[in-house]
């Protein structure tokens, strides 16, 4: 549950750089994503015509504060983009760093704490620290998503472990995993790891046919969830027989 | 028959010429007495196969033609091609580019453009590519419809008198509510430090931009694409990640006077696809987007042809 919101599908797109509006929404569509995230900061009122196509979707919109670096910044946009989408979702992201687009933790937790204060329901953009995840929910949020690589990037799950410990020490937040997907079978991955849902946009809006490539991510997507709620087979060191040899005839030299 | 052609923007003015070669008696209105809105500030690149990157597949096949229809109407198109490059740890986004586009090679971009020797282990390039002055070329192109007897009623409040032929750009919108802005952002600079004989693009994940020289130690940099319809100077941000692209280029482009910026709205239908559009009793030819002076030459012969075929039928 997303704030007392449940998603059937686990796909979260993010509707940057696409070749066209009529292709994103192919692409929507073609993924079967029921969420898709929007920036505000550059594109502000003079956007309009834009979001009109976004609503049309039928999604649920989830505004986004990318290109914000300060909490003031990032505050405003999220209050413009209430207003704008009426809605209290908001993907809040602070970036510390120009280049590497890296959160900054710091002024995350303190723009999350002022937006919870003020009736928002805040998906914040963080790393996999732990004590920034603890301190985040203090500030009120309900929903962490951690990287999985730099923005952009296509890396990928770059620290397995820590997104492994991370599942293991938040195991009743929802935890969306964003940025830095670049492959279907990297979305299924965190799935498998028992990720709530996956976060991307790059990797769909740059492919040669967007579309496509957005019905494989819903794909993996769901292929992954199924998995984990499956129950997957624990690694072993060994090989393990399907067929228990014990029984079988025996020739004798 | 009379045509009223509303807008003298890029694509009323090629409308208009094809329209006019055709023996049509034509009329060009627009409000303003001088040239403005997007295809001003038009790069001017005549560059079906780069734009094929990301453009619909119709941009790439019918704007092939635009190279020939402008060489055979005014002076000053460059057939130089393009060339692609990127910084050294960008270089996946060349590769990305090539499987994205055809009719281009691997080169070497210094032995194309002796300035860049030594800064770009690599570039695409496309050879059959062509670049113009859009001012220039719409100057003379005005003065070829004037020669072919076209009224120009640019600021004078004539009313249309003819079948319209719609080509308001943005101002459209009005009629045909699908419309919207895609705004751009461009600059020009000057400097005798650096000389470049083609269009050069510099791809980069978040902000790519290309630089036309336009002689005399001129360089249009462009363009952002935004979308917004927020009609004011160019931003900041934009500014600056234009102007360090440029610098990526080359530094030289660091000690360059800034001569002149300009944001203009681009016209864009949902798909991005130009076209000519027959609705109620007007045709229009809108949703250019970034493709003013590449597409224009094409759904301008496709009204004439169009209009004069069924003229055709009717005799």
């Amino acid at each position: 549950m997303f704030y007392g919101t449940e998603l059937k599908n686990r796909l979260m797109l993010g509707t940057a750089q696409y070749p066209s509006p009529a292709i994103l929404r192919d692409a929507i569509a073609a993924s079967g994503a029921e969420v898709i995230t929007v920036s505000l900061r550059r594109e502000g009122a003079g956007g309009g015509a834009f979001r009109e196509i976004l609503k049309e979707s039928g999604c649920r919109i989830l505004p986004n504060t990318a290109g914000c670096h300060s909490v003031r910044e990032a505050v405003t946009t999220a209050q413009m983009a209430r207003e704008l989408f009426d809605t209290r979702w908001v993907k809040l992201e602070v970036i510390g760093h120009a280049d590497t687009l890296q959160p900054d933790p710091f002024a995350l937790v303190e723009a999350a704490r002022i937006l919870s204060a003020e009736g928002f329901q805040v998906f914040p953009y963080t790393t996999e620290d732990l004590i920034v995840g603890e301190k985040l929910i203090e500030a009120g949020c309900e929903v962490l998503m951690p990287w999985g690589a730099p923005i952009g990037s296509g890396q990928g799950l770059r620290n397995l472990e820590g997104l492994h410990t991370m599942r293991a020490h938040f195991p009743d937040t929802p935890l969306v995993v964003d940025a830095g997907i670049g492959a279907p079978s990297q979305a299924m991955a965190a799935m498998e790891m028992g990720f709530d849902a996956v976060l991307l946009n790059t990797a769909v809006a740059k492919a040669l046919d967007p579309a496509a490539m957005a019905r494989a991510f819903g794909q993996a997507v769901e292929a992954g969830r199924v998995a984990h709620g499956a129950g997957l087979m624990p690694r072993r060191d060994m090989a393990q027989a399907s067929t228990p040899i014990f029984g079988m005839a025996e020739f004798a030299s | 028959m009379m045509f009223s052609v509303l807008g003298a923007g890029v694509a009323g003015l090629c409308t208009a010429t094809s329209l006019a070669e055709r023996g049509a008696r034509v009329e060009v209105i627009d409000p303003d007495p001088e040239p403005t809105g997007a295809s001003w500030y038009a790069g001017g690149m005549l560059a079906p196969f780069c734009e094929g990157e990301a453009a619909p597949e119709d941009v790439v096949t019918r704007g092939q033609a635009a190279r020939d229809w402008w060489a055979a109407r005014v002076p000053g198109v460059l057939q130089q091609g393009t060339l692609v490059v990127a910084p050294a740890r960008d270089r996946s986004e060349l590769q990305r580019f090539a499987r994205a586009t055809r009719q281009h090679s691997w080169v070497s971009p210094g032995n194309l453009e002796p300035y860049l020797a030594g800064r770009f282990a690599e570039g695409l390039y496309f050879a059959e590519e062509a670049h113009l002055d859009p001012r220039a070329a719409t100057r003379a192109l005005c003065a070829r419809l004037r020669d072919l007897g076209v009224e120009l009623q640019f600021g004078t409040g004539a009313q249309p008198r003819g079948q319209i032929v719609d080509c308001r750009g943005l101002a459209a919108r009005d009629l045909l509510p699908e419309l919207r802005a895609v705004r751009g952002e461009m600059l020009i600079l000057e400097t005798r430090e650096i000389m470049l004989s083609r269009p050069v693009r510099l791809l980069h994940p978040r902000f790519p931009c290309y630089i036309v020289p336009r002689g005399e130690g001129l360089f249009m940099v462009g363009a952002t694409m935004i979308e917004s319809d927020r009609d004011d100077p160019i931003t900041a941000r934009s500014a600056m990640e234009l102007l360090s692209a440029a610098y990526a280029l080359h530094p030289a482009f660091g000690e360059a006077a800034i001569v002149e910026t300009g944001a203009g709205l681009r016209p864009a239908l949902p798909d991005n696809h130009p076209s000519v559009i027959f609705r109620g009793e007007r045709i229009f030819v809108n949703g250019l987007h970034r493709h003013g002076f590449l597409m224009s030459p094409a759904l301008a012969e496709e009204v004439a042809a169009t209009v004069f075929q069924e003229n055709h039928h009717a005799c």
